[in-house]
């Protein structure tokens, strides 16, 4: 009996471990393509069957260095990115304390209207934001695109925060105003590292949406400014495509975010999940 | 009881920066579009002015077919990718759970993150590649299978299943990520007495486990409905919406209007109108969906 029993078992777990590798042979592949692809000479690139053992070259990595404007569009990607980040960390984690600690009138509709700036579509304010930048001849500059990326950061912040809060007790709270703490050190001092946890994932995901964000870049910047999807995206216009350079942009772009992902997958998940849950 | 209203100062203090930021940058373009939908706003005709023309660009998209086909669209994109992602969503999330090596689970739901975590505008790079005529790695897999090569990106309705696939891929982990969370929700003894009750497979989950699903595919639902309808980057790389307009999804003919041909009165109109959409859809949403989980 229990010979059986650990066979079946055996085989239970061999077959998940096969369907496990299936799938992650499934999400892993794209991603694998396109650093092989960056890694190819052209040649190896369109040969048909692909070839999936093959020399390396770096010399698409090396041409897109040489080049120029990817290594600066990745600057100006880092620089927006994190800017805008921690912007949206200041101005929002303070507003979710204040809603996970208060209670006022209209709060439920506060927290639903600073929420619902999430689920704009980009494109309703892009179309204004174009103008206004142009009008206070900002188009092109980092400040338009660090301003327009608060839009979603500080809803995620908010979002993700409130519930991390209201997780500190209050009686911690309570015990710094008797020690004579005012509003801002008990938050400053005492809460903000305490909700440190929360706040990261926040600041995480904030960071990769605006790392990744395409139609407000293409739309409120052109050459100074550009950031890197908006160059990557360009590879598709001109003639002829460029795929070896074009996949090293891509490994560029992607691949420092991916390891990131990788070493905090675990607040990820719940980042992701938690407002999905809740 | 009469409450005195009264404003505590210091904690108005931590949340007005908040409020101020997105009143100027959430609400104030918002006003802005508004006001620009009833004004004739074409950058490439300056001379004709902005002046109001009241209703003139809600009646021109009411009477735009190639609006309400791109909305047409953006629905079948809906029906072709969210039921397929909720269906391997939930799959995969049951396929994790039921593994007793945790090593491996762990591993699985690691990589469940990188999908999401990939620039859509570099996924939409990447799908040229995979699903290029003469050497992607999509028709080379077909012909093992004694299959035609397909011209994925050069006919309509290739094109559709390739954004499509596209999606689901990028997308389906987030669904899982979501459902093994409302998996995680349903305790031992709940489990253990459901198996009494509804014995194994198809039962135990349908009566059991998903009610806890519920709510996470209500949020789904809304976040999915949400992202479609601004789903832009990785189609505009991919597809530009052709050929043709064959997979011009809403978002994309809209910024082709607003930033392509330049009128952003009607363009405005457009986003007004989906912004509405929005709003209306996500509302919609909860009242259906929560209110089957209270009964």
């Amino acid at each position: 009996m229990t010979v059986l029993r650990r066979r079946r078992r055996l085989w239970t777990d061999l077959w998940q471990a096969v369907l496990a590798l299936c799938l992650a042979g499934i999400f892993l592949l794209p991603v694998y393509w396109m650093v092989t692809t960056a890694l190819k000479t052209t040649t190896d690139t369109f040969a048909v069957p692909p070839v999936l053992i093959f020399q390396p070259t770096f010399e698409h990595f090396l041409a897109v260095y040489t080049e120029g404007p990817v290594l600066k569009s990745l600057v100006n990607s880092l620089v927006v990115a994190t800017t805008s980040t921690a912007l949206a960390v200041l101005i929002g984690a303070p507003a979710a304390y204040v809603l996970a600690r208060f209670n006022f009138r209209g709060k439920a509709d506060l927290w639903f209207w600073i929420i619902s700036n999430r689920f704009i579509s980009p494109i309703v304010v892009a179309l204004p934001f174009f103008l206004i930048a142009r009008d206070l001849r900002l188009l092109d500059r980092h400040p338009a695109l660090i301003l327009v990326y608060l839009t979603f950061g500080v809803p995620l912040v908010v979002w993700l925060c409130v519930d991390q809060f209201r997780a500190i007790p209050r009686e911690v709270d309570e015990a710094a105003r008797v020690d004579g703490a005012n509003l801002g050190q008990v938050f400053f001092r005492i809460n903000l590292p305490l909700a440190m946890p929360g706040i990261a994932v926040a600041a995480i995901l904030a960071f990769i949406t605006s790392w990744n964000e395409l139609m407000f870049a293409l739309v409120l910047t052109s050459t100074e400014a550009r950031t890197a999807p908006v160059e990557a995206a360009n590879f598709m216009t001109g003639f002829g495509i460029r795929w070896g350079p074009m996949m090293a942009t891509g490994t560029l772009i992607v691949l420092p975010v991916l390891l990131f992902a990788l070493l905090v997958s675990r607040s990820l998940v719940r980042g992701l999940t938690m407002g999905a849950v809740k | 009881m009469r409450h005195k209203f009264r404003v505590n100062w210091p904690a108005f203090s931590l949340i007005a920066p908040a409020i101020i930021v997105l009143l100027a940058i959430g609400i104030y373009p918002l006003l802005f579009a508004v006001n620009i939908s009833f004004r004739q706003y074409q950058l490439t005709k300056q001379y004709l002015g902005t002046g109001y023309v009241g209703l003139q660009n809600y009646i021109t998209v009411f009477n735009d077919p190639l609006f309400w086909e791109s909305l047409l669209r953006t629905g079948q994109f809906f029906l072709l990718t969210v039921p397929l992602q909720i269906v391997f969503g939930i799959s995969i999330a049951l396929f994790i759970d039921s593994i007793r090596w945790r090593p491996l689970s762990f591993l699985l739901r690691v990589l469940l993150v990188l999908p999401i975590a990939v620039t859509p505008t570099v996924v939409g790079l990447i799908g040229r590649l995979l699903f290029n005529r003469d050497f992607g790695l999509m028709n080379y897999l077909l012909g093992l299978f004694q299959i035609a090569p397909v011209s994925w990106l050069g006919e309509p309705v290739p094109a559709m299943l390739t954004i499509a696939l596209v999606d689901i891929w990028q997308w389906t982990p987030f669904v899982a990520l979501v459902m093994i969370s409302g998996l995680a929700i349903v305790s031992p003894d709940v489990l253990e007495s459901g198996r009494l009750e509804a014995g194994q497979g198809w039962n135990l989950f349908w009566h059991v486990q998903m009610p806890y699903l519920l709510p996470g595919l209500t949020a789904v639902l809304i976040l999915r409905t949400a992202d479609i309808l601004k789903l832009f980057d990785m189609v505009f790389v991919l597809t530009r919406g052709g050929p043709g307009v064959s997979t011009e999804l809403v978002s994309v003919y809209v910024q082709r209007v607003g930033f392509r041909v330049f009128d952003l009165g009607v363009a405005s109109a457009q986003a007004i109108l989906l912004l509405l959409l929005c709003i209306v859809l996500s509302r919609g949403y909860i009242r259906l969906f929560y209110r089957e989980v209270e009964a």
